[in-house]
C-alpha cells in the first residue's frame, strides 16, 4: 500500500494528540476501500464488454438498450438475452466463487500451494463426470453440472473425514495431504476410464479445460443459489481466518473454536468451488493465484483479502473469456487456457516486484 | 556430574535405538522391493517360478529362462525401480527445499514443462519414442531454469520459488490441454497415455540412461543431504549456522530437477510417486528431516507394485503404470495420516 501522503501527515499533526495514532489505520482503510470501488467499476466495465463482444459485435448502446427495454424482434437483443447475459452471469458467479474459495482454502491450510480443489473437489467432479459419460453415455452440460457437484461434495466429505482421523483432528497439513492423496486416487480411476474409451476421452477433454461456452440460463439457475449462499458465508469469515492464520495455538487462546471454524470454512469452499467446477469445469489457476494477488495489495488481513479476491477473480475470468472469444475467430479459445496464459505472466511479474507477505 | 553423564548416556541410547530402528526399516523395505521385483520377473505369458528367477539373476538359470528374464522382463523392471528411486529422492529434495509437504516436482512445474514439450512432440510433430523423451528432458530443464531465474531477486526465497512455479506450471498445463483439444482424438489419447506414465516396451537403453543418471546424482545427493537438513530450518537459521544458502539450494535444485527430468523422460510424468514417497518415508523412519534412502526405496516399491498390478491384475488389458500409482500409494498415506497422533508430525 502506498505511504500516506504529505497532506494527510500534515492533517494528522493538526488534529488532537488522542486522534493521531488512529490516523494511519483509517487512511489505509480508506485507500483499500477506494481500491474496492475501482475494482467494482472495472468489473462493471468488463461485464458490459462481455455482453457486447463476441463473434457478432453489438454496440454498447444496443446492449444497454437490450437490458433496459427488451425487444424480441431484434436479433441483437435476443443474442444479448439468451446467450451473452447467461454466459456473463455464469462468468461472474464462477469467478467470484473461485476467488473466494481460493482465499478461504489458503487461509485455512496456511499453504500457498493449496488451491480450492485440494479437498478433492476437482478430482471428485472429474471422476463423476467421466463415470457419467462412460457408464451412462451422458453428454449434456446440464447433466454434468449435477454429476460434478455430487462428485465434488462426496470427495470432499471423504477427504475431511480422512483428514480428521487421529488424535489431533483435522490439522491443515493432514487435510492438505489427505486431499492430495484422494485427488491422486480419483485421478487414477478417471484416467483408467479415459484410456479405456476414446469417446469418453473425446468428451472429457473439452470439459476438463474449463470453459464458459455453451452454458445457458438453466446452468446459471442451477448453480446460482449455491454460489450466492457461499459468497454470503465466505464474506463473514474474515475474522475467523485472521485468527486461524496465526496458528492453531494462538487461535485457540484467542477463544476461537479451531475445529469448528475449519469445518465451516471447508463447507463454504466446497459450496463455492464445487458449484464453479460444476458450471465451467475445473479452472485451477484463478483460485490458486488471485488470493496471492489480493494479499499483495491488501496485506495479511482476510477481511480485505476476501472481498478483493471476490472482485479480482471475475475480472480476470471474464476478461480472459472476452479475449478468448475474439483471438481465435471464427472459433474461440476456452477460458481455462486464456486465464493461465494471460494471468500467469502478470502474476509472475507481480510476485517478482513486490515484497512477499508470507502466509 | 553424574546427572550429565546419565543424560549423555540416555541420549546416546535413544540415538542408538533410533538408528537401529532405521536400519531395520531400510532392510525391510529393501527386502520388499527385491521380492516385488522377483515376482514381477516371474509373471507373464510364460510363468517362471520365483526360485528360478533368483537363480537366473545370479547367473545360474537355463538358456530359455535367461532369455525371458534378462532380455524381456529385466529392462522394464529395472527401469521401473530406478525411475521410482529417482522420483522418491527428487520429491524429498523439493519438499525439503520448499519446506512444503505439497511441493514436489509434479506440483512445482518441472514435470508440467516436460509434459508440455512431450505432448507438443507427440501431437504437433508426430514424434514417438526416444525423440519424445529427449524433448521432455529439454522441457523439464528449461522450465526449471526459467523458474529459477525468475525467482531470483537478491537470492531465491522458497516462497517466491513456489509462487513462480505455480505460474509457470499453469502456463505449461494450459498449453498441454490446448494441444490435447486441438489434436485428433486418437493422437490425443496416445499423448494421454504418455502423460499418465507407462513402462511398456522399455529396453536396455532406458536402463542405461537411468543408471548413468543415478551414478552421477546419488553421490551428489549424499554430499548435499546434510545441507538440506540445515536448509530445512529456514533461510535465516541456515545463514546463522554458516551455510552457503544460495549455492546449496541451487545445487539441490539442479540434482532434484535432473532426477525428475530423466525419470520423466524414461517413463512419462508418473504422478504422485515423488509426492507420496517422502511423507511415507519420514513417518515410518520417524525422521525429523528428509529420509533420502527410505524415500528412494519407497518410490521404487510403489512403482514396482503398481507396475505388477497394471500388467497382471486386469487379465488381457495392460494399463499404463501411472494409472495405478495413485491407487497404490494414496491409501497407505491416508492410513499413516489417520494413525498420526503427534502435533506437527505432518510433512
Amino acid at each position: 500500500m502506498p505511504p500516506p501522503s504529505a497532506a494527510v501527515d500534515a492533517a494528522g499533526r493538526d488534529s488532537t494528540a488522542a486522534d493521531a495514532p488512529s490516523r494511519p489505520r483509517r487512511t489505509r482503510g480508506a485507500t483499500l476501500a477506494l481500491g474496492l470501488v475501482v475494482c467494482v467499476a472495472l468489473l462493471a466495465l468488463i461485464t458490459l464488454l462481455s455482453i457486447a463482444i463476441g463473434s457478432k459485435q453489438i454496440p454498447l448502446s444496443t446492449v444497454i438498450d437490450a437490458l433496459r427495454h427488451y425487444d424480441e424482434s431484434n436479433t441483437d437483443h435476443v443474442i444479448v438475452h439468451s446467450l451473452r447475459v447467461p454466459r456473463t452471469v455464469i462468468g461472474l458467479l464462477v469467478g467470484a466463487a473461485l476467488g473466494l474459495s481460493g482465499a478461504l482454502m489458503q487461509g485455512v491450510t496456511r499453504n500457498p500451494l493449496a488451491d480450492p480443489g485440494i479437498l478433492g473437489v476437482n478430482g471428485g467432479a472429474a471422476l463423476f463426470v467421466v463415470g457419467g459419460i462412460y457408464f451412462f453415455g451422458l453428454s449434456s452440460l446440464t447433466a454434468y453440472v449435477w454429476l460434478a457437484f455430487v462428485g465434488a461434495a462426496a470427495a470432499s466429505v471423504a477427504v475431511y473425514f480422512l483428514g480428521s482421523l487421529g488424535r489431533e483432528g483435522a490439522t491443515p497439513v493432514k487435510l492438505a495431504l489427505a486431499g492430495a492423496a484422494m485427488t491422486a486416487m480419483l485421478g487414477s480411476l478417471t484416467t483408467a476410464l479415459l484410456i479405456g474409451d476414446v469417446n469418453t476421452f473425446d468428451q472429457y477433454r473439452f470439459w476438463s479445460v474449463g470453459s464458459l461456452a455453451g452454458r445457458g440460463a438453466d446452468i446459471a439457475e442451477q448453480v446460482a443459489p449455491f454460489v450466492l449462499v457461499g459468497i454470503a458465508l465466505a464474506l463473514v469469515s474474515g475474522r475467523v481466518l485472521n485468527a486461524l492464520s496465526l496458528g492453531d495455538e494462538v487461535a485457540k487462546s484467542l477463544g476461537q473454536r479451531v475445529g469448528l471454524a475449519r469445518l465451516f470454512v471447508a463447507v463454504v469452499v466446497v459450496l463455492l468451488c464445487g458449484a464453479a467446477t460444476a458450471a465451467a469445469g475445473p479452472i485451477g489457476f484463478i483460485g490458486l493465484t488471485i488470493p496471492h494477488v489480493a494479499r499483495l495489495v491488501t496485506g495479511p488481513d482476510y477481511r480485505w483479502i476476501l472481498p478483493y479476491s471476490m472482485l479480482l477473480a471475475p475480472i480476470l475470468l471474464l476478461g480472459s473469456d472476452v479475449i478468448g472469444r475474439v483471438i481465435a475467430l471464427p472459433g474461440e479459445l476456452q477460458v481455462g487456457i486464456v486465464t493461465a496464459v494471460i494471468g500467469a505472466p502478470f502474476f509472475i511479474a507481480l510476485v517478482r516486484r513486490r515484497k512477499l507477505a508470507d502466509l | 556430574m553424574t546427572t550429565t553423564a546419565e543424560a549423555v548416556q540416555l541420549i546416546t541410547r535413544a540415538r542408538a535405538a533410533r538408528h537401529a530402528r532405521n536400519v531395520v526399516v531400510l532392510v525391510v523395505l529393501g527386502v520388499l522391493v527385491f521380492a516385488t521385483f522377483c515376482v514381477s520377473l516371474s509373471l507373464g505369458d510364460f510363468k517362471i517360478p520365483v526360485v528360478d528367477v533368483v537363480k537366473t539373476l545370479f547367473g545360474g538359470g537355463d538358456k530359455a529362462t535367461e532369455f525371458i528374464v534378462n532380455r524381456l522382463r529385466l529392462p522394464r523392471a529395472l527401469t521401473g525401480l530406478m525411475v521410482g528411486a529417482a522420483l522418491g529422492m527428487s520429491g524429498a529434495i523439493f519438499q525439503s527445499i520448499a519446506r512444503n509437504p505439497l511441493a514436489s516436482p509434479d506440483i512445482i512445474g518441472v514435470t508440467y514443462g516436460a509434459s508440455a514439450f512431450a505432448v507438443f512432440a507427440i501431437v504437433t510433430l508426430g514424434l514417438t519414442g526416444a525423440a519424445v523423451s529427449g524433448l521432455a528432458i529439454v522441457g523439464a530443464i528449461l522450465t526449471a531454469f526459467i523458474m529459477y531465474v525468475l525467482a531470483w531477486r537478491h537470492g531465491v526465497s522458497s516462497y517466491r520459488l513456489i509462487l513462480i512455479g505455480i505460474g509457470i506450471g499453469a502456463i505449461a498445463t494450459s498449453l498441454t490441454s490446448y494441444l490435447l483439444t486441438k489434436a485428433r482424438v486418437e493422437i490425443a489419447q496416445q499423448a494421454l497415455i504418455w502423460l499418465t506414465g507407462s513402462l511398456n516396451g522399455r529396453d536396455w537403453s532406458n536402463v542405461r540412461a537411468m543408471a548413468i543418471t543415478l551414478v552421477v546424482t546419488v553421490p551428489l545427493v549424499v554430499i548435499l543431504v546434510q545441507r538440506l537438513r540445515i536448509l530445512q530450518l529456514g533461510d535465516e537459521t541456515a545463514y546463522g549456522l554458516g551455510l552457503k544458502v544460495e549455492s546449496s539450494r541451487l545445487g539441490l535444485i539442479v540434482v532434484g530437477v535432473l532426477l525428475a527430468a530423466v525419470a520423466t523422460a524414461a517413463a512419462g510424468p508418473i504422478g504422485f510417486v515423488a509426492f507420496v514417497a517422502p511423507p511415507i518415508a519420514r513417518r515410518i523412519t520417524r525422521s525429523p528431516g528428509p529420509a533420502m534412502i527410505a524415500s528412494a526405496l519407497i518410490g521404487a516399491l510403489v512403482i514396482a507394485l503398481s507396475d505388477l498390478i497394471a500388467q497382471h491384475a486386469f487379465g488381457e488389458t495392460q494399463l499404463p503404470v501411472g494409472v495405478v500409482t495413485g491407487v497404490v500409494g494414496a491409501p497407505y498415506l491416508m492410513f499413516l495420516l489417520a494413525r498420526a497422533n503427534r502435533v506437527g508430525s505432518g510433512g
